[in-house]
């Protein structure tokens, strides 16, 4: 049995890392407000950016000229899978299992004769994924430096797909990353972000223009083209925003429960030292009484 | 003129304004151009400038950079990379800005740093415009 120093020391050590999650947890509290914030005030921007871009691209894709951003490449052999996970671990499962949703979207696209390369955004994810597709991450990203994710962040994500785009490195870019269901639920998906066309939801409102069309200027090919880019950064960023809210959600939800074990641990251990202060006395008492006895 | 033209204008981060107005005047890639109640369906491409919200004889002027213009039924929004209020641009501050990015531009190493800055340098040379007008 261990001796009474020892308990103390392991009812101390205990202790302190209960401090210390309870700490994380008020910290990640405060960090999933403001990240929730940020990605309730970027949604206005991405809602009008989706109606605008359903009612061009159904006007546009018919026609020969159409940018390949919007209706593809007409080919699907190359896949580039941006991966977007948190920089740091102490979140539960959260990045696990956006590294499980990613693996199996490179098995069952390598399955079916694709070619698959991957960007990873965010430290966990490249270090997890490494371990199987090593060979397949082209490049690796992480936020660990941005105090702000903001337009610049995704602008930068967006340049780099588009220019591996530009140079036919693939055909298909999908992004696998957590959609924030609740603050104690994250579900990880991939969603197609190359070509738009698959891209834009069948549910975004269109407005009701009475029958009337757009009037466009300069005219609706230029505009699509200016718009395309900035509409595939917008999605970045509302992917990154809702990563950073249910990274911060599950690292909540994951030092909550830390400290309650802590909190169990620390009764269980009081009451092995109770008890064993206890023993420890009987034993002492037996034997004075039987010394004074035997005298 | 009861009627009320529905104004939204969002950038990224936020929502920069929401509300009813009566006129606004969008500096479009091809030409400024007003926006009154019950305008016909349009878009446009906006150009670095300045929109003039009209409301009630109040003239408000926000400084808009890579915006895009949406006119419904329903109201004009405006989609803006950046947008900042003419009345809160720190002119002390612009100059500097604006000085630096062209010494940016004199002393780039390599193409892309050089299209960069020169980006900047027009932005901040609209946004002087903006203000000096």
């Amino acid at each position: 049995m261990a001796s009474l120093k020892d308990l103390k020391n392991r009812i101390g050590s205990v202790k302190s890392t209960q401090k210390i999650t309870k700490a994380m947890q008020m910290v990640a509290a405060a960090k999933l407000r403001r990240a929730q914030e940020a990605a309730e005030a970027a949604r206005p921007y991405a809602q009008r950016m989706a109606a605008v871009m359903a009612n061009l691209s159904t006007a546009m894709s018919g026609t020969p000229g159409a940018s390949p951003l919007l209706v593809g490449t007409g080919k699907s052999d190359a896949y580039l899978l941006v991966v977007m996970t948190a920089d740091r671990g102490l979140c539960g499962g959260f990045n696990t299992n956006i590294v499980k949703k990613a693996r199996e979207r490179v098995l069952a696209l390598q399955a079916a004769g694709k070619d698959v390369k991957i960007i990873c955004v965010g430290k966990k994810g490249a270090d997890q994924l490494k371990r199987n597709f090593a060979s397949l991450i082209v490049d690796k990203m992480d936020l660990s430096g941005e105090k702000k994710i903001s337009g610049a962040t995704s602008a930068r994500i967006g340049d780099k797909i588009r220019h591996m785009f530009e140079n036919g490195e693939f055909d298909v870019c999908e992004l696998v990353s957590a959609e924030f269901v609740s603050v104690i639920s994250q579900k990880p998906r991939a969603k197609v972000l190359i070509p738009a066309i698959d891209a834009i939801d069948e549910g975004v409102e269109r407005p009701d223009l009475g029958g009337a069309v757009y009037d466009a200027e300069p005219d609706e090919e230029t505009i699509l083209n200016v718009l395309l880019p900035r509409y595939a950064d917008t999605v970045i960023l509302s992917a990154l925003l809702e990563n950073v809210a249910g990274e911060m959600g599950a690292k909540m939800a994951a030092m909550d429960n830390a400290t309650r074990n802590a909190g169990e641990l620390i009764d269980k251990l009081n009451l092995v030292y109770n008890r064993t202060r206890q023993a420890q006395i009987t034993t002492e008492l037996t034997e004075i009484i039987s010394g004074a006895e035997a005298l | 003129m009861a009627d009320k033209l529905h104004f939204d204008l969002v950038s990224p981060e936020r929502r920069l304004f929401a509300g009813n107005v009566d006129q606004v005047v969008v500096p479009g890639e091809e030409g400024d151009f007003g926006v009154l109640p019950n305008h016909a369906p349009f878009m446009s491409v906006i150009r670095p400038g300045a929109i003039t919200v009209i409301d009630g004889g109040v003239e408000t002027r926000t400084f808009i950079h890579g915006g895009f213009a949406e006119v419904t039924p329903a109201g004009l929004t405006i989609l803006a990379e950046e947008a900042i209020a003419v009345a809160d641009i720190d002119t002390a501050k612009l100059a500097q800005d604006l000085s630096d990015a062209r010494e940016d531009v004199s002393v780039a190493k390599d193409e892309e740093a050089r299209e960069q800055a020169a980006a900047l340098v027009a932005k901040f040379e609209a946004m002087q415009a903006v203000v000096a007008h």
